[in-house]
């Protein structure tokens, strides 16, 4: 029991530190930052959320790398550093952010009924979210990838499995298995389908599969919880860009993201964010997409 | 109802693999099951033991535990079920001889299950043999095996085909899950695949998979019918 509770101590007090930490090196003006220190124009969103000193913000509570919340109760990864970072520019301190669980299936609503502010939650752009909702971004660009042991290099990219002997795991009626389908010689020998993707990373780590595919944020997710044993093989073969969702027509309040994603992307806050969180499992730092103002 | 026209293939594909899969299950639970029946009520006791043991384990356990060690289980110990891969059988059946594992596990899965459930309706039927005819074999000098395979047995396959038929007939349907463990396109998977992928309609593709199992199993009903009704008049 003593234990417990002095490895909870030593976890609280070094999650703090490091958090401490980050805020210390995100920027100047961050921090002891006050509601006098930013104007915006009156009757903004910007202005709302800069005098009330609290913002809602949606992001995912169960994503590794993007939105993963731990056992101190707080979650982390790389939307939710972006998250900090736009509550930042608005003058906001970290710790008036009130986090809130967006899955996948409720992110439109939530945005619809103002129970959010934004949205950062592996949330890909397309044209049928933006009948209900606004994205102000993308600032990273997903997409699909393939898995592989750490020491598997007979396998280079989709075109790998065109050979016929290579198998790959997905999951039940997903995009990403459709996807693969067309790189398959036959089907019915190279692919298996579970309900959930740790069952096919225990078919990879057993070896009845050579390689699992999905977004490649996810698989980013499995090799950082399975430091050393995984890797991507390869570059992204399909295109999934990450926005910020807002709620639809607040054009002032998406201008003023953007505005900050581009500053983010220039001045290396983006970059940092990205190598502190879902960076530190890849070797490289994504070029920064290019925001689109439609 | 075009989901069933338009995509018959998947349908068509998916009975197959289904029928396939609930045949060679079929052969494997009722060669387990006799075994086990054997062993029952042999007079060995350390066989009758196992017989035992094997009955109330597999029979006690959900299905999908047994389906959750087929085919996560047994890779962990190293095997990829590749005894299945039976040389004559693999050409006409030709999942079994691939080198993706999991129509061989859903085999052992099912198989091992419904052995158990075999098992005791074989002995229901050697039960159901009057303990006489046994004697009189004995008193003849016929051996364990000569009296099993010439006396009881024959009787007891009479007695129990009716209650076997049923155990079958729900293995035909267990054989749904074999979708969810790594089969891929058998009529589940393929239903699954249908509604969640292509984002067709669940019931009429529900339909569809129910109108495949029924192919498999009302026949199967009919014939024990049958088969009951003739018994029937033999007695």
């Amino acid at each position: 029991m003593r234990i417990t509770r002095m490895v909870a101590v030593a976890a609280v007090a070094a999650l703090s530190l490091g958090i401490a930490a980050c805020g210390g090196d995100d920027g100047g003006d961050s921090g002891d930052t006050g509601s006098g220190s930013k104007s915006f124009e009156a009757g903004s969103t910007m202005e709302k959320l800069n005098k009330a000193q609290k913002i809602t913000i949606g992001t995912k509570f169960d994503q590794p790398g993007f939105g993963l919340k731990g056992l101190d109760g707080k979650p982390a990864g790389f939307d939710v550093e972006i998250g900090k970072l736009i509550a930042d520019e608005l003058g906001i301190a970290d710790d008036k952010i009130t986090w809130v669980e967006t899955p996948s299936a409720v992110r439109e609503e939530k945005i619809e009924k103002a129970e959010v502010d934004l949205v950062v939650a592996t949330y890909t752009i397309n044209d049928k979210r933006k009948e209900r909702i606004d994205f102000a971004g993308p600032y990273y660009e997903a997409g699909q990838n393939i898995l592989v042991k750490a020491d598997d290099t007979s396998i280079t990219g989709p075109d790998s499995f065109k050979a016929g002997d290579k198998k790959v795991c997905s999951v039940q009626g997903s995009t990403p298995a459709t996807n693969i389908e067309k790189y398959l010689a036959n089907k019915a020998s190279q692919l298996v389908v579970f309900d959930v993707y740790q069952k096919c990373v225990d078919a990879l780590t057993n070896g009845q599969v050579n390689a699992v595919t999905t977004d490649n944020v996810i698989l980013l997710g499995f090799i950082a919880r399975n430091e050393g044993k995984f890797k991507l093989a390869g570059e992204n073969f399909t295109k999934e860009p990450y926005g910020i969702g807002l709620k639809k027509g607040d054009n002032a309040f998406r201008t003023f993201v953007n505005d900050t994603l581009e500053t983010l992307f220039k001045d290396g806050r983006w970059e940092k964010a990205w190598k502190d969180t879902a960076g530190k499992y890849v070797d490289e730092t994504p070029t920064p997409p290019t925001i689109n103002r439609y | 109802m075009s989901v069933l026209v338009d995509h018959f293939d998947v349908f068509a594909s998916g009975f197959w693999l289904t029928f396939q899969l609930c045949l060679l299950s079929a052969v494997g639970a009722l060669i387990l099951g006799t075994l086990g029946a054997v062993m029952r009520i042999s007079p060995v006791p350390p066989l009758r033991w196992v017989g035992t043991a094997y009955v109330t384990v597999f029979r006690n356990c959900p299905l999908t535990i047994v389906f959750f060690f087929a085919a996560f289980g047994l890779p962990s110990l190293g095997s990829n079920a590749d005894f299945l891969k039976i040389p004559g059988l693999s050409s006409i059946f030709s999942r079994l001889g691939i080198d993706l594992p999991y129509f061989r596990f859903a085999i052992i899965a099912l198989s091992v299950y419904t052995g158990a459930f075999v098992c005791e309706a074989i002995r229901s039927g050697i039960n159901a043999v009057s303990p006489g005819q046994a004697e009189a074999a004995r008193a003849i000098g016929l051996t364990f095996t000569q009296n099993l395979r010439f006396v009881v047995l024959p009787q007891a396959w009479k007695a129990a085909i009716v209650p076997l038929g049923s155990v079958i007939i729900a293995m035909i349907k267990n054989s749904a899950l074999a979708g969810f463990f790594g089969l891929v396109g058998d009529l589940s998977n393929g239903a699954q695949n249908l509604t969640s992928a292509l984002g067709e309609p669940i019931i009429p593709v529900f339909i569809g998979v129910s109108i495949g199992f029924l192919i498999m199993t009302v026949p199967l009903g009919l014939l024990l019918d049958r088969i009951e009704r003739r018994r029937a008049v033999a007695r």
